[in-house]
């Protein structure tokens, strides 16, 4: 069976190389503080298993100083330049667009085709975790594609990547690093504070109000933990189940899936959930970090509007 | 990667030292840290590192095993980070031109604008999450290579000439959030994604036992709603677009 670890060991050696590169780039003034950054990302994924509890608290303290204290540049790989691109591309016209096809197009026949099959009594691909396996097989392979389609030079693929890599910086590993916050404040019991504090305080004598209270609650905790996830079952197990579902009859399946939507729309609206809202701004070279967060709060209060009146409309017997 | 993505529940048998009754309002003092550190922009991932360790602390732990239950959960999370692995295709092909021939496709509609562009992708990223395709596109894979570039070219093609960099800047940001609101509103459509199946586990545990199909079916009205209200805006925006005078394009 193929596991997720042959994907770590596949980015543990893409970050190695983008730390290896980086050091030698004579355009960057930081150079160093990028080689040690990418490099302490390469030792967690080849190596993080082996380096114990306390040693991976280390490695991401020492990412977050090098991230806070600004020792973080921006790489400046030979690149081609805007004139050569726009000569490459009048050359290979549509040519371009099919190993950026080659990835979604492979990822599906991996996920069709792959994901189902099993050897010796097992599945191929760990099932839990094709979607990443499959993904990273994907990607492969497009760069395959590309370099040979488009006859681009050997290294492209480690120098580009690390200049991208280097332009969403340290913004890179803040998902990760909310996550393992996320486990940190469940286990400390910050969900249970919280969820004690809306149950108790808020109103949930009549419908309407009740609704209210569940769907702002799945918005504004998941705004506060970053996660849809550990909003549900706080809320539903305070609110939903025994307020919406026992006392107001609703249907379980209406309250929950709406309720999760709900929630969903606080994910629009937190720096907290970042690769959803600060890695792409950072990809895209906005220099506001909240910029796309702007942009989807207009949305997603009225939308939160919506599913309250779905939920009140959809869920109980009127 | 889905709107909800947890990951975080480890099994982080350390951890479970936190769970010693603290006082009660001591515990929220990391979610402050975390409110107070963004709100004053500060770097977001020592903010993060410094929430985790006064939350630790907070629950009454030394900070040496406060440091390695962040770094066990840490370790447990890095598949999180995994979709970078397309960084290097996506440079590549834009080494070749692809942002460039994108432009050059869009231009060759006349009548194309940011605004119906955006929401066609919408549509189509919402479809594709609800067949349970949510990562053949995304930030990465299509926002930065094909969807910003040709909703400014589009903007572009339209205006007769560059714009001012605050419209190039509004609109790379509204093709992020369309792709964002696409894929939430879209993926609990299908069945076996994380959000249901949580879902599912969560209410069998309750004693109500549901088909995944069941709750699924319930995404389809917000789903709708989420394309009507965003298309709107949408529209807004590009027309905004077309006539600044009227007000900078609001991001």
């Amino acid at each position: 069976m193929i596991k997720l670890d042959v994907v770590y060991v596949l980015a543990g050696l893409m970050f190695a190389a983008f730390a290896v590169l980086g050091a030698f780039d004579r355009r960057n003034p930081k150079r160093f503080g990028n080689a040690a950054f990418w490099g302490l990302v390469a030792l967690s994924f080849l190596a993080g298993d082996r380096l114990g509890d306390l040693g991976n608290g280390v490695l991401v303290l020492g990412l977050a100083l090098i991230a806070g204290f600004g020792l973080l540049g921006r790489g400046q790989p030979d690149t081609t330049g805007a004139d050569e691109r726009r000569a490459l591309a009048a050359r290979f016209g549509e040519k371009l667009f099919i190993p950026a096809l080659t990835l979604p197009l492979v990822l599906i026949v991996a996920l069709l085709v792959l994901k189902p099959l099993h050897l010796a009594g097992q599945p191929l691909l760990d099932p839990k975790q094709a979607t990443l396996i499959s993904l990273a097989l994907a990607a492969i392979i497009a760069v395959g594609v590309a370099l040979i389609l488009l006859r681009q030079p050997w290294i492209s693929p480690l120098q580009e990547g690390r200049r991208l890599m280097d332009i969403v910086g340290w913004a890179a590993l803040l998902p990760q690093a909310l996550s393992a916050l996320g486990a940190v404040f469940a286990l400390a019991g910050v969900g249970k504070v919280i969820g004690g504090l809306v149950t108790s305080y808020l109103p949930v004598d009549t419908l309407p109000a009740a609704v209210a209270v569940y769907c702002l609650g799945m918005a504004g905790f998941t705004v506060i933990m970053g996660n849809a996830y550990a909003a549900f079952p706080v809320l539903t197990a305070g609110v939903g189940l025994p307020i919406l579902v026992r006392h107001f009859g609703g249907d379980p399946a209406a309250v929950c899936a709406i309720g999760m939507l709900s929630g969903f729309c606080g994910t629009l609206m937190t720096p907290l959930a970042a690769n959803f809202n600060l890695v792409p701004p950072a990809l895209l070279e906005i220099p506001d970090r909240y910029a796309v967060i702007k942009a989807q709060i207009p949305t997603a209060i009225p939308l939160l509007v919506a599913n309250m009146v779905l939920m009140y409309v959809l869920a109980f017997p009127h | 990667m889905n709107a909800g993505d947890d990951g975080a529940r480890g099994k982080g048998h350390r951890l479970g030292a936190l769970n010693r009754t603290s006082p009660l309002m001591l515990t929220l003092l990391g979610v402050a840290v975390v409110v107070v550190g963004f709100a004053a922009r500060f770097n977001p991932l020592l903010v993060v590192v410094v929430a985790a360790l006064v939350t630790g602390l907070a629950a009454g732990l030394p900070p040496a095993q406060v440091l390695a239950a962040f770094g066990r959960a840490f370790n447990e999370n890095r598949f999180v980070s995994i979709p970078f692995v397309v960084l290097p295709l996506i440079g590549v092909v834009e080494r070749a031109g692809l942002q460039e021939r994108a432009r050059t496709l869009i231009g060759r509609f006349r009548r194309a604008s940011p605004g119906p562009l955006l929401a066609g992708y919408m549509v189509f990223r919402q479809i594709t999450a609800a067949l349970g395709l949510i990562s053949i596109a995304g930030q990465a894979q299509t926002v930065r290579p094909l969807i910003a570039p040709m909703a400014e070219a589009a903007a572009e093609a339209r205006a007769g000439g560059e714009l001012p960099e605050t419209a190039r800047l509004a609109i790379r940001a509204w093709a992020a959030a369309t792709d964002n609101i696409g894929a939430f509103f879209g993926e609990d459509i299908f069945v076996a994604i994380g959000s249901i199946l949580l879902m599912v586990g969560f209410l069998a545990s309750s004693g109500i036992s549901l088909d995944p199909l069941q709750l699924s079916k319930w995404a389809i009205p917000t789903a709708i709603a989420a394309f009507l209200i965003h298309g709107v805006r949408l529209l807004i925006f590009d027309r905004r677009l077309r006539h600044p005078a009227r007000g900078e394009p609001a991001a």
